[in-house]
């Protein structure tokens, strides 16, 4: 029991990333998709990741900022997670949608700027799944970290995505706006005055 | 994606046999101040002896099961379930439950402007025009597509009956514009009501028409009830809903989504895969009820009846 207290988050994370999956199988499975499945498939798939995304940069602000550790030990699960959807709304975009007809999707791709940041988004990904392990970690060294602050730009690029692909722009300017805070966070003085601030409050 | 249970929607036959009721009363009385008056009053007062289904006495019922491409008809649930009507929600699935107390009845239509016999026609003065189907493709501009058997009548009809001064080049129409029955109304960013424009020769094609009725049956408010225009060969936002102002005008009006967007959405919106939209491309589409996408049409399939109309026009330029 005790050990499982220890593990709770990381149990959870497990449990809610997985959710939407569970529930779009169910939803198929019911026959709930009943007019447009692809869009429906494409649009869960594609927040999903960019939510898993956020919460994976979301990580380390809140660990230097409210001190609360635990977090740092779901941060790869949640990664690896967005991969994986956007994983998924990748291949529903050239399987499902395009039924992998490259001749199709040649047409219609260099006029769909929104398809080419994605696809850059996702791409930037890739390698960042790929070096996720511990192993990676120790032979990239100091690089593994520079490497990664490409999240960084695959998140804006995301966000660029979700911002050209609809009418209505306030639903991704909003986790656009979640997104900037989350890179703010990470400014060196930002995190410096933060750290400061709660040393302050330690010592008090 | 909500499913809306079938419960929820308005019964079919309340929502039918209001009409069943008017016509038959029309049929009794044929003096118009009547009919005006049955037209204020509850559907509660509607005979319980009315059965659902079609109205065979003013609709044609359905006669084919595809357009002439042989596409199969996109299902009723789909068509009525699936609607873009921002004066609603911007949620697709959303606008058949918004929708579903909207009142259609009484509902005048003015038509004015540079006309020699302005006149304002009730619902039912429109349903007296012989109503006829015709199966169209609707293509949208967000690149997905349905084969709709739609019921009405030739815009053309009505035009003539007001008589067009020839100074008229353009015909601007107007939706109704009530926020109170019309949430998405009260919302900022959009310079409601909704506008749209047809160039004169576009608006007195033979395809274009004014639809009443689709599947057999009147349309729903979600699709634009009680009429709405359906011009098949431009993207589906041309084709403007629950129209209330019919004006002739010299100058070319300026649409809701032309004031909103100026580079995303011209006046012509011809459906045409070589012109992308300036965020994606309208190359393909995908035809709601199959999966994998098919190829878009010029002038979504109607080159041979339309094309005419923009012989010399750069259609890149004119978009």
């Amino acid at each position: 029991m005790r050990k499982l207290k220890g593990h709770w988050l990381q149990i959870l994370t497990h449990v809610a990333a997985l959710l939407p999956l569970a529930l779009l199988l169910w939803d198929y499975w019911q026959g709930r998709f009943i007019i447009d499945p692809v869009q429906e498939i494409t649009t869960r798939t594609g927040k999903t990741a960019l939510i898993l995304l956020i919460l994976s940069l979301a990580c380390t602000p809140i660990n230097t900022i409210f001190g609360f550790k635990q977090v740092m030990r779901v941060r790869r699960a949640l990664g690896l997670y967005a991969f994986m959807y956007a994983g998924l709304h990748f291949l529903t975009f050239i399987g499902l949608d395009y039924g992998f007809d490259f001749d199709l999707i040649a047409q219609d791709i260099l006029d769909q700027r929104y398809v080419l940041v994605g696809f850059a988004a996702g791409l930037l990904l890739l390698p960042l799944a790929i070096t996720s392990t511990q192993g990676w970690q120790k032979r990239l060294g100091k690089n593994w970290k520079r490497l990664h602050q490409l999240v960084y730009l695959a998140s804006i690029l995301a966000i660029v995505h979700f911002t050209w692909l609809v009418k209505d722009i306030r639903e991704p300017l909003r986790y656009g706006a979640v997104v900037a805070l989350l890179l703010i966070a990470r400014m060196p003085s930002i995190r410096k005055a933060v750290s400061n601030a709660r040393y302050r409050l330690k010592t008090r | 994606m909500i499913k809306i249970n079938p419960s929820e929607i308005t019964p079919e036959h309340v929502y039918i046999s209001r009409r069943k009721f008017l016509v038959g009363i029309g049929a009794l009385v044929t003096s118009s101040l009547v009919l005006t008056a049955c037209g204020q009053q509850e559907p509660s007062l509607t005979p319980p002896t009315a059965e659902p289904g079609s109205d065979s006495s003013v609709f044609p019922p359905l006669s084919a099961s595809s357009d002439e491409l042989g596409d199969k008809l996109t299902s009723f649930e789909a068509i009525t379930n699936y609607t873009n009507y921002y004066e609603f929600t911007t949620s697709k699935e959303g606008v058949a439950r918004l929708a579903q107390d909207f009142k259609t009845s009484p509902w005048m239509v003015e038509i004015g402007g540079l006309v020699h016999k302005p006149k304002t026609f009730d619902i039912d003065d429109l349903l007296k025009f012989p109503q006829e189907e015709r199966i169209y493709r609707m293509r949208c501009v967000e690149a997905w597509s349905m084969v709709i058997p739609w019921v009405g009548f030739s815009l053309a009809k009505l035009l003539k009956e007001v008589e067009p001064m020839s100074r008229a080049k353009y015909v601007r129409f107007g939706t109704l514009h009530n926020p109170d029955q019309m949430p998405g109304q009260k919302r900022g960013g959009y310079n409601w009501p909704y506008v749209e424009g047809l160039r004169m020769d576009e608006a007195m094609h033979d395809l274009t028409i004014l639809a009443t009725g689709l599947y057999g049956k009147s349309l729903l408010p979600q699709n634009g009830a009680p009429v709405r225009l359906v011009v098949p060969w431009k993207y589906g936002f041309k084709s403007i809903k629950s129209v209330v102002k019919i004006d002739l005008v010299e100058e070319m009006p300026i649409s809701l989504w032309m004031a909103a967007a100026p580079h995303e959405y011209g006046f012509y919106a011809n459906v045409n895969p070589e012109v992308p939209h300036p965020r994606w491309s309208q190359a393909t589409e995908r035809r709601i009820g199959e999966t994998k996408r098919r190829e878009t049409l010029l002038f979504n399939g109607y080159a041979e009846e339309v094309a005419d109309l923009y012989a010399g026009i750069d259609l890149k330029k004119w978009y």
